[in-house]
């Protein structure tokens, strides 16, 4: 028997014992998951990571760059928007909106490239690179390395490439190589093992940005630590405008980064409900789907132990979403450890489902949002009539649309 | 022959080199490349074209350490289907034939995790596997299967690379058995320069602080460089350059074999000589 087969120890326990601040583990384990599963050539530079990540993390001065960054160059605070005409619509709890979408660059994922473009920066590391799916992290990477003066190289898979063109353009534009990765499903996990590839051949000068809550211990926890600013604000900004914690908080999750970043503050709080949502593709009975906490089991890809879409030979399965965001066939090992100790649920939004709620937002809020952010939504639309008017659930708006029309244009047979 | 001598291939083998003053040459291919069949009959072929131990990839999807050629020749031997499963079997009709040769299977964790520690330990026992070596499984996390695979007599093979420290050398060289695994170079799989008086001065250190067999891999591509490294070491790891003859011979068998059968002789000769 392996050790993920009679390891259940977190299955079954009591939530209020779960001191949550302790996990991940010195070596980055939460739970059975996360850890460090790297090959021996990165060993070295991932301990280095840890290190000066461990030693920066409580530095008076890093943190006031860090945040000084947020505010002035990203806009943060991002606002608490109640979006009163849908909550009325939909006829039920009242639905707000964490506007991660209007921060610089239009999603969340620049509160992570900040802090660990700073933290290369620091490390003395020249050169930065990044996976990327949608594009959001990779613009988000090139662009705090064109401020920094750093070379930008990003790895992105050839079908997203040419789904998210206006994304590739921006990074270019931005000063940053974009390299097709043409291997296996030619998304965003083989854009993952093309940088990896690359940061093992290159770990003298380079500094791996990864771009999600995934990846060999101290990744899982750092990206986390820089997002988990979407829910300090929100927690503050929801008790100013209702006086009271929310009933309920949605986020779409991929790797997992946005949904984290606005879980992490509220788990003590257990009676704040979590619903992460990932994507259904076009059904969970199908085989398009990327949704690996809803249907797989635990596996090793990418240097963590996480929930893995794996054959039952262990090959890992070419995941489905709408949303190149989405489309990846794991998960970040914090999400595996919330839901096998029930904190958080996860749930799953199909493909059409997500431009249903796509487009509702748009017309009925005139807010676009990102495909990742509408299977958030979506859900959101499912679970809203079923509360009553006086709850309130926060939906994270992780990123904006303005990228995807070209995707939902073709869906509908428009031509742009 | 004798169980006494079958208890553990590795060690049987490294001490018939050693007291013949030779060095191992350590030749890889991935299971099921270029197809399913080619597979044992090469094997065979290396060992009579002068290979002491066998390297016999698992095939996986995202062979993340390797390099193109290596990620090919997983994307080959999985377009036949080539499990984990499939490998094991090889294994089997191999030992058929040759119960000296040791094979060490090589891979990534997750097809062995996917399978279980124990059954994979058992079925790889069972099918005459000698050792294990999971580029993605640092000894850190291999507390659970490395018992295993001890008490099945199954070595768990490290690696360690230029800026492994002397603290993790001890800690691998503690948790591993059989040999260790010196990755000569920074980078993946297939990379080109190899600095021979650098890769000296790493085995020396090595061997200052453990008292494992060495073996050097990476960026040995002929006679000259399996030579030059076996010198400096107890013997030659030689992937991407047998790999590639397969990628340039794809629906050629003979070929493959006369041309990965001549590379080998050459390395031995050479390897003899030095």
């Amino acid at each position: 028997m392996s050790r993920v087969e009679n390891d259940k120890n977190l299955v079954g326990i009591d939530l209020s014992t779960v001191d949550w601040s302790s996990f991940p583990d010195e070596k980055g384990h939460f739970g059975i998951y996360g850890g460090r599963f790297a090959a021996e050539t990165l060993m070295d530079a991932i301990e280095e990571l840890g290190e000066a990540y461990e030693s920066l993390k409580n530095d008076a001065q890093f943190q006031k760059d860090y945040d000084d960054d947020l505010r002035h160059y990203v806009g943060r605070p991002s606002p608490l928007y109640h979006a009163k005409r849908w909550s009325k619509e939909l006829g039920g709890a009242q639905i707000y909106l964490k506007r991660e979408d209007l921060n610089h660059t239009g999603a969340h994922k620049i509160n992570n490239t900040i802090g660990q473009a700073l933290l290369a920066k620091h490390m003395g590391k020249p050169r930065i690179i990044a996976e990327t799916g949608a594009g959001q992290h990779g613009v988000a990477t090139a662009t705090i390395a064109a401020r920094l003066g750093l070379e930008c190289v990003v790895y992105m898979g050839e079908v997203d490439v040419a789904r998210q063109a206006p994304n590739v353009y921006r990074m270019k534009l931005l000063g940053a190589e974009v390299v097709p990765v043409s291997s296996g499903s030619k998304t965003l996990k083989d854009a993952l093992n093309e940088a990896m590839r690359d940061w093992v051949t290159n770990v003298d000068n380079t500094f791996y940005c990864i771009g999600t809550v995934a990846g060999p211990h101290p990744y899982p926890m750092m990206v986390r630590d820089f997002q988990t600013i979407i829910g300090r604000e929100a927690k503050e900004q929801c008790l100013e405008q209702t006086g009271r914690l929310p009933d309920a908080l949605i986020a779409c999750v991929g790797g997992g980064s946005n949904a984290i970043g606005l879980f992490h503050e509220f788990l003590p709080d257990l009676d704040v409900e979590m619903y992460g949502v990932e994507p259904a593709g076009l059904g969970l009975d199908t085989d398009k789907h990327a949704a690996p906490l809803s249907m797989a089991k635990p596996g090793v890809l990418h240097g963590n132990r996480m929930y893995l879409m794996s054959d039952e030979d262990g090959q890992v399965i070419e995941p489905h979403s709408i949303s190149a965001g989405l489309d990846y066939p794991g998960v970040g090992p914090e999400h595996c450890f919330l839901k096998d100790t029930g904190r958080a649920n996860y749930v799953a939004i199909k493909d059409d489902e997500a431009m249903e709620a796509f487009h509702a937002l748009t017309r009925i809020e005139g807010i676009i949002p990102a495909l990742e952010s509408s299977h958030a939504l979506a859900y959101a639309m499912k679970l809203a009539p079923t509360m009553s008017s006086d709850k309130n659930i926060i939906v994270n708006l992780s990123g904006r649309g303005d990228k995807d029309i070209n995707t939902v244009a073709a869906l509908e047979g428009i031509k742009l | 022959m004798s169980t006494a001598l079958n208890n553990n291939r590795l060690t049987n083998c490294f001490k018939r080199l050693n007291a013949s003053g030779k060095k191992a040459l350590m030749p890889y291919i991935t299971a099921g490349d270029s197809n399913p069949a080619i597979t044992v009959p090469l094997m065979h072929r290396m060992v009579e074209s002068g290979a002491d131990i066998i390297e016999l990839g698992i095939p996986f999807s995202d062979p993340m350490a390797d390099g193109p050629t290596v990620q090919l020749a997983c994307e080959r031997a999985l377009v036949h289907g080539t499990s984990l499963r499939d490998t094991m079997d090889m294994m089997t009709e191999f030992r058929k034939t040759d119960n000296i040769t040791p094979v060490v299977l090589m891979g990534y964790l997750n097809p062995v995790e996917t399978m279980g520690y124990e059954e994979f330990t058992q079925a790889a026992s069972k099918a005459g596997v000698d050792g294990l070596l999971t580029v993605d499984l640092p000894p850190e996390e291999a507390t659970d299967i490395v018992p295993i695979l001890k008490a099945h007599n199954i070595d768990p093979i490290f690696l360690l690379s230029p800026t492994t420290t002397d603290e993790r050398i001890k800690k691998i060289s503690d948790a591993g058995s059989g040999f260790l695994y010196y990755v000569s170079l920074k980078g993946v799989t297939g990379s080109s320069a190899l600095n021979v008086e650098e890769v000296a001065e790493r085995v020396a250190t090595i061997k200052s602080i453990s008292n494992m067999t060495v073996a050097v891999g990476f960026g040995i591509k002929d006679a000259q460089s399996a030579a030059a490294v076996s010198k400096v070491s107890d013997g030659s790891i030689v992937g991407s350059a047998i790999v590639k003859i397969i990628e340039n011979n794809i629906d050629d068998a003979d070929t493959i074999m006369d041309q990965i059968g001549a590379l080998l002789v050459s390395m031995r000769t050479a390897m003899d000589k030095a």
